[in-house]
């Protein structure tokens, strides 16, 4: 039985974490991808922390190898005319092509998808970048805070009189690359129908604002700035808190759970209490509420806690670290984590698959070294010989 | 015009509030037929209290008609480009009824616990005898399988048990929610719209359905794989930063003119160092050697924050953006509800699309999640009515007579308002 994407032929030219974890999706789930790397060098992800025994060695990054499983990994120099002349080679082959350089570079090499369109009408071209391929932010600069800032995400994180914050990691970056999974994926489908490619241009700006769940639209209709409200689910009682061994998440969520909660905490005076009764009036009294609740929290263990809620029908969470998703004995028994062996690193547990694809195979293939398919793409698939081999080596091009 | 990707794709959306609707409003914006469906029992929450006077008293300015179910803006923004209609799948005519659409359809969404489905009888294998060919998408928090998969989660519960909280908040200090996002329904939802579309290309080749699921959890650890790897393979765990980036000083959000108005700095080297100490005047302290390289800059992090603060509070916060970024520096606002809504940037892009609700009125709305320059997706249809899209699915698409329709209205199976009794919802 084949994958979904087998046969697929992607065309990889991305860097960092947006455009790989695009195509990591796309190869995860069969399809066929080659990833072009830069000679020498190779993908700035290879010099990104974490590094196994935090030794910085282009094998060894955990990123890196974690986003490139299932691609082919070959070297070339696009800044060489010979470099275009073999990409285009490359891509008269391919079904798909991702890239996630700054607007200008492609066009600048004479890639841009009118002139690949002309060489392959099927293709199907996506471009992630931090602000689109057009408009006014278009050329500027941005990293993961400021894509988080200026997409609405940050208005709505943190304490109400500190400053806003950026969710934990690198959240902007892979919401794009997921996006440019979807989108490529939904073009492409049509493509198979049509015969018809077309170019996907995807913004990280806009990405964050599409997974909003209505701070633009509660503004329009109720011309309220959704703003931050530290830990709390406003505006239900309780959110993160201390407890006994750490924190708990006490979420409550809906309005009928208050009472269950109130009986479990063993004060059923506390439902009627106009303190507490209305979303208006809790707000007022927020900060009594929670050191009632902390009152309370704060002899019980965090696992305790989660399991005797999840009991009685309350929603409470763990905040789990990365040491307690590793020893999840849930996460254990749905093989959720894989191994993967490497040449360089040895075996080291990954996460695993983002969605299970019925009874379709799924292997977690390593990812490659820089420039390990050279000869298995440039010899058996383009029919360079190995003289031309040594010859594109000398001159820089591989 | 010209064909949308996923035209001619039909799918069945028992979905309801955020996670399965967010599946179904990529693959609507896309082109597919969605055809969501509501009880009148318990129409999808996100719809909001059904008393107008409990509206009122919470959203004193919203303009609500005498069907406020029908005015919620979360609803209708994640719920565009599909179509409504009602089903009661408690009785037999109603499920019979669904098993008619799966019988038409491409594939089913859903995102119930594992139990619900099969206590319909609406589990994969009942559907599969219906329409084998039928790809069925299920999006339940913590997996079909596994000791945990019948606890009970919401968005903030998936922050905690995927470790977001964890990884979240100021530094040194407690974990914090993504409070006003419920991060695991939006990416489950993306990857389900992009699970169903492998599925329906996998079903091009092999002519089979498929029952596909995911965890909404383990959605949200891939995007913290880093953090996963930093422990895996140096038993490492990581730990909160607030704003702070592992490597990168100054990193940080910094406070502006203006009243609550914050811009995000990120300086990744020597030489924009550089640039900044010039954009900035060069003021004195830019010269101490605590300040020369990127080592030292980390370790004289939170005095810096301070004296980089001094500068930026002169100045409004777009302000400092365009400075900082004439002089190639990464820099943004911090922007909230109404300053996105006037984004220059993002309404030359046309990012937003003013849609005509019949209830609800006209509002602008996120659009589009990427451009598609062939076959340009956009909103065609507002968010349906509660039931709005009965005649079309029941009539035109199953067949079936005015009589019929009117007596299953009758019976309460369809209709278009939605009974008195409603939990408390979201807001």
């Amino acid at each position: 039985m084949e994958q979904a994407l087998a046969g697929i032929k992607v065309l990889d030219l991305t860097h960092y974490i947006a455009g790989p974890y695009c195509t990591k999706m796309l190869a995860d789930y069969g399809a066929e991808v080659i990833k072009i790397e830069k000679p020498g060098g190779g993908d700035v992800a290879r010099r990104m922390a974490p590094f196994l025994g935090d030794d910085p060695h282009p094998e060894k990054s955990g990123l890196f190898l974690y986003l490139n499983t299932n691609k082919r990994s070959i070297t070339l120099n696009l800044k060489s005319k010979r470099g275009v002349l073999i990409f285009k080679e490359l891509v008269k082959d391919s079904d798909i092509l991702v890239e996630n350089f700054s607007p200008r570079v492609m066009p600048d090499l004479g890639l841009d998808y009118e002139n690949l369109e002309r060489l392959n009408p099927r293709l199907i071209m996506t471009s992630i970048s931090n602000f689109g391929q057009s408009g006014p932010y278009r050329d500027y600069r941005a990293t993961e805070i400021v894509a988080d800032a200026m997409g609405g995400w940050s208005t709505i994180i943190g304490h109400p009189d500190r400053e806003p914050l950026k969710p934990g990691g690198n959240q902007a970056q892979f919401v794009a690359g997921l996006f440019g999974a979807v989108g490529t994926m939904g073009a492409f489908y049509g493509q198979e129908a049509t015969g018809t490619g077309q170019h996907l241009d995807i913004s990280i700006m806009d990405a964050v604002l599409y997974i909003q769940m209505n701070i633009t639209s509660m503004y329009s209709y109720d011309q309220v700035i959704r703003k931050r409200y530290g830990n709390r689910v406003w505006p239900f009682p309780g959110g993160i808190l201390p407890c006994k061994d750490g924190y708990i998440g006490a979420i409550t969520v809906t309005a009928e759970k208050w009472p269950i909660l109130c009986h479990w905490m063993g004060m059923p005076e506390l439902i009627e209490d106009p303190r507490f009764l209305t979303a208006n009036e809790r707000s007022e009294h927020v900060d009594e509420l929670d050191a009632i609740m902390i009152s309370w929290l704060v002899q019980h263990d965090a696992e305790e806690l989660f399991r005797e809620a999840q009991k009685r029908g309350l929603p409470f969470g763990l905040p789990a670290s990365t040491k307690m998703l590793l020893e999840s004995r849930h996460l254990e028994e749905r093989d959720y984590f894989v191994e993967v062996d490497h040449p360089v690193t040895g075996r080291i547990r990954y996460p695993g698959a983002q969605v299970k694809m019925g009874n379709l195979p799924y292997e977690l293939k390593r990812a490659p070294l820089l420039g390990e398919h050279n000869e298995e793409v440039y010899r058996d698939q383009l029919g360079y010989s190995k003289n031309d081999l040594v010859k594109l080596r000398e001159q820089g091009v591989i | 015009m010209p064909k949308l990707p996923l035209e001619g794709v039909r799918v069945i959306d028992l979905s309801m509030w955020f996670a399965g609707p967010m599946a179904g409003r990529l693959l609507a914006d896309m082109g597919a037929e969605v055809i969501k469906i509501e009880s009148l029992r318990h129409i999808d929450p996100w719809r909001g209290p059904v008393s107008a006077a409990v509206i009122r008293e919470r959203f004193p300015n919203r303009v609500v008609s005498d069907r406020p179910y029908d005015c919620s803006p979360g609803f209708n923004l994640q719920n565009r480009n599909k179509y409504g209609i009602t089903l009661d799948l408690g009785t037999d005519m109603g499920k019979e009824l669904l098993q008619k659409l799966v019988g038409i359809g491409d594939v089913v969404l859903e995102n119930y616990s594992p139990r619900i489905m099969a206590n319909f009888g609406l589990d994969y294998p009942a559907l599969k005898k219906v329409n084998p060919g039928i790809i069925m998408m299920s999006l339940p928090a913590l997996g079909r399988t596994g000791p945990d998969k019948d606890c009970l989660a919401f968005g903030q519960t998936i922050d905690c048990l995927s470790g977001m909280a964890y990884l979240t908040g100021y530094i040194g200090e407690e974990p914090m929610l993504q409070s006003g996002l419920s991060y695991g329904d939006p990416l489950s939802g993306m990857n389900a719209a992009f699970a169903v579309i492998a599925a329906l290309r996998a079903r091009r080749r092999s002519g089979k359905g498929l029952h596909i699921d995911l965890s909404q959890v383990e959605g949200v650890i891939a995007f913290n794989a880093d953090a996963v790897m930093d422990y895996t393979m140096n038993g490492r765990v990581r730990q909160r930063i607030g704003n702070r980036h592992p490597s990168m000083a100054p990193h940080g959000c910094y406070r502006c003119k203006g009243e609550d108005s914050w811009v995000v700095i990120a300086i990744p080297s020597d030489i924009a160092w550089q640039r900044f100490c010039g954009v900035m005047g060069q003021p004195s302290w830019t010269g101490h050697e605590r300040f020369a390289t990127t080592l030292s800059r980390y370790q004289h992090q939170d005095e810096l924050d301070r004296l980089i603060e001094v500068w930026t509070l002169k100045h409004d916060h777009y302000e400092v953006m365009r400075i900082l970024q004439q002089a190639d520096i990464a820099a943004g606002p911090v922007l909230d509800a109404k300053e996105l809504l006037e984004e220059p940037h993002l309404n030359q892009r046309g990012l937003f699309e003013a849609v005509a609700h019949p209830e609800a009125g006209t509002h602008p709305y996120i659009g589009m999640f990427a451009r598609f320059s062939k076959t340009p997706i956009s909103i065609r249809m507002p968010a349906p009515r509660v039931g709005e899209h009965n005649q079309y699915v029941f009539g035109e698409l199953l067949g079936l007579s005015e009589e019929e329709m009117a007596q299953l209205k009758e019976q309460g199976i369809i209709g278009n308002t939605p009974f008195e009794v409603q939990q408390g919802g979201m807001y």
